[in-house]
């Protein structure tokens, strides 16, 4: 039950408790429970809104940053990732195999100041050897969901 | 100019055409058809798309030019994947070679086998509330339908002390369909153990109708073509409208003794030379690449089945909880309303489809239709509509 409250909070986080509740035919104390429990346990942490930023009057500036790291001796590129991950305007970091270390996905208001971060805040950590940057242009999918929906294809409205 | 009554006269439509009604569903759905922003529960079709690979299997064929005909069977590597996958979730096993034959919908399969096995005058059983098609496939095969009524309080599953009362010297063949549309019914494996020895005893060949089968929500049940003595007289018929949500693509099948297929192949291949090209490629990547899209419709499906029997019995609809298919057959008679009065009335006053039970057979008053396919904001609106209707009527 536990494996599909997530499942289903994953794909819609503003689901109800009570329709969890009908969906799995049980009651909603339990699913409230469960949900309390996989907040305490740090499985849930957090919930967010996928948003079409296209549609919004002012939109801010996204960046993807690949950064290369000397991992170091004792804690392996957590230090560094960390580190990074404190700053409000880094909004996901990864580490990943292949021709880079951490990927990191940046907001800021305008050009400059993704670029300033960069080069001031970013490049300059100790064990930050370089950085590739990457500006968003345009989001098809993000977290499970299309971003510009196809036209719906009508059904009849009563068949066999 | 002859005028158009003369040449129209009265004998231009074959007899036992003109004898066969229309559908009950036909005239109700000219009705919504008249309507404007129905939320509808009359649908018996898929609410998903076809899972993206589906299509895109079929998009690839097409750029690839694998445009033409295919052999009378269908698409060898296609009846080998089907071969495959009915041995392995129903426990029986068929040749691709001479025990399968690809279809244009069940649809097309049930025609073939009726008309590959009934002589005139041979009498079909099937069960009712049950699939608009059957009785009328039947009499176009020149058979004499006999109906064995399911009843609420079995869940609508089929009796089979009823069953063997039904038959005479003259019954070749008995239709089952479970799950069941309209009713979501199922077997248990005690029923389907008992029909087969009937079956056996009265030496009846028997159509399983299966399309709803992966749409059941315990274990998938083995067909009854794996019982003692039945692979030599059942003909398997299933497809990928319902579990693959594929109903356009048209593509159904049958696995069965090879003098069945023999003789349904000699139907299909005069009158449809073969299943779509197209289609077939599709439906061999539904099977390959496609058990967890099922999967995950499967679940969704059942979840809104939990959802839409609480509300229905919340508001007075009686409903037993079916396990399979995505229909429930709510009880309405407590409302004093027919199922047509019931129907209408809901459709014109709060805009909500669904279909009367009557549109399934005659035992069917009292009852109507209520499809899940349909999103879970659309079921719950439905529902609190109708809630209004019973209060107000
Ligand atoms: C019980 C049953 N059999 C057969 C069919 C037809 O299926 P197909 O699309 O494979 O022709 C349907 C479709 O609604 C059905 O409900």
């Amino acid at each position: 039950m536990e494996k599909e409250i997530l499942r289903l909070l994953t794909k819609n986080a503003r689901m109800s408790v009570e329709e969890i509740a009908d969906r799995l035919s049980t009651d909603s104390e339990s699913v409230a429970a469960i949900i309390k429990k996989l907040e305490d346990d740090n499985i849930i942490k957090g919930y967010i809104v996928v948003v079409n930023e296209e549609e919004l009057e002012e939109h801010q500036v996204k960046a993807m940053i690949e950064v290369k790291v000397t991992p170091d001796r004792s804690q392996g590129f957590d230090n560094v990732a960390k580190r990074i991950s404190k700053f409000p305007e880094v909004t996901n970091v990864y580490l990943v195999s292949g021709g880079y270390d951490l990927r990191i996905e940046v907001v800021g208001q305008n050009l400059q100041e993704v670029a300033l971060f960069v080069s001031s805040k970013l490049s300059t950590i100790d064990g930050v050897i370089s950085t590739v940057t990457h500006f968003l242009l345009k989001k098809y999918k993000q977290a499970g969901v299309i971003i510009h929906n196809e036209e719906e294809n009508e059904r009849l409205k009563i068949s066999p | 100019m002859n005028d158009l009554k003369s040449v129209r006269n009265k004998n231009r439509i074959a007899d036992n055409i003109k004898d066969i009604p229309k559908s009950g569903i036909r005239d109700f759905f000219e009705l919504v058809n008249t309507m404007k922003d129905v939320i509808s529960l009359g649908i018996g079709e898929p609410d998903f798309t076809t899972p993206w690979t589906i299509r895109e299997a079929a998009i690839y064929s097409i750029e690839k030019g694998m445009t033409s005909y295919t052999s009378n069977l269908g698409i060898m590597s296609l009846r080998k994947e089907i071969c495959k996958y009915v041995d392995k979730y129903y426990g029986v096993s068929y040749k691709p070679e001479n025990e399968c034959i690809i279809t244009v919908g069940v649809s097309e399969a049930l025609d073939l086998i009726l008309r590959a096995v009934i002589n005139p005058g041979d009498e079909v059983i099937y069960h009712e509330p049950c699939y608009v098609s059957y009785r009328a496939e039947i009499l176009m095969a020149r058979g004499v339908p006999v109906v064995l009524n399911t009843y609420e309080k079995n869940d609508f599953s089929l009796d089979p002390d009823e069953l063997e009362k039904k038959i005479t010297p003259k019954t070749k063949l008995l239709i089952l369909n479970f799950p069941c549309n309209p009713t979501g019914a199922t077997l248990s494996q005690e029923q389907r153990e008992r029909i087969a020895e009937i079956a056996v005893k009265h030496d009846l060949l028997v159509i399983t109708d299966e399309i709803y089968s992966e749409l059941t929500y315990e274990n998938r049940q083995p067909t009854i073509a794996s019982l003692p003595g039945m692979r030599d007289r059942t003909i398997f018929l299933h497809g990928f409208s319902k579990a693959f949500a594929m109903t356009g693509f048209r593509i159904g099948y049958a696995c069965g003794p090879d003098d069945f297929i023999d003789a349904m192949m000699k139907i299909h291949q005069y009158s449809m030379l073969c299943a779509p090209t197209t289609a077939q490629i599709a439906a061999e990547e539904a099977l390959k690449n496609c058990m967890k899209d099922m999967e995950s419709m499967r679940t969704e499906y059942m979840q809104r089945r939990n959802v839409i029997v609480k509300h229905l019995n919340e508001i007075g609809l009686k409903c037993y909880k079916p396990k399979g298919s995505f229909y429930v057959f709510p009880r309405i008679s407590d409302t004093g309303m027919t199922s047509m009065e019931f129907a209408q009335g809901l459709l014109k006053k709060h805009n909500v489809a669904v279909v009367p039970g009557t549109a399934f057979g005659a035992c069917g008053e009292g009852f109507v239709r209520c499809s899940y396919a349909s999103s879970m904001e659309n079921i719950v609106e439905a529902v609190k509509r109708m809630e209004l209707f019973i209060k107000k009527s």
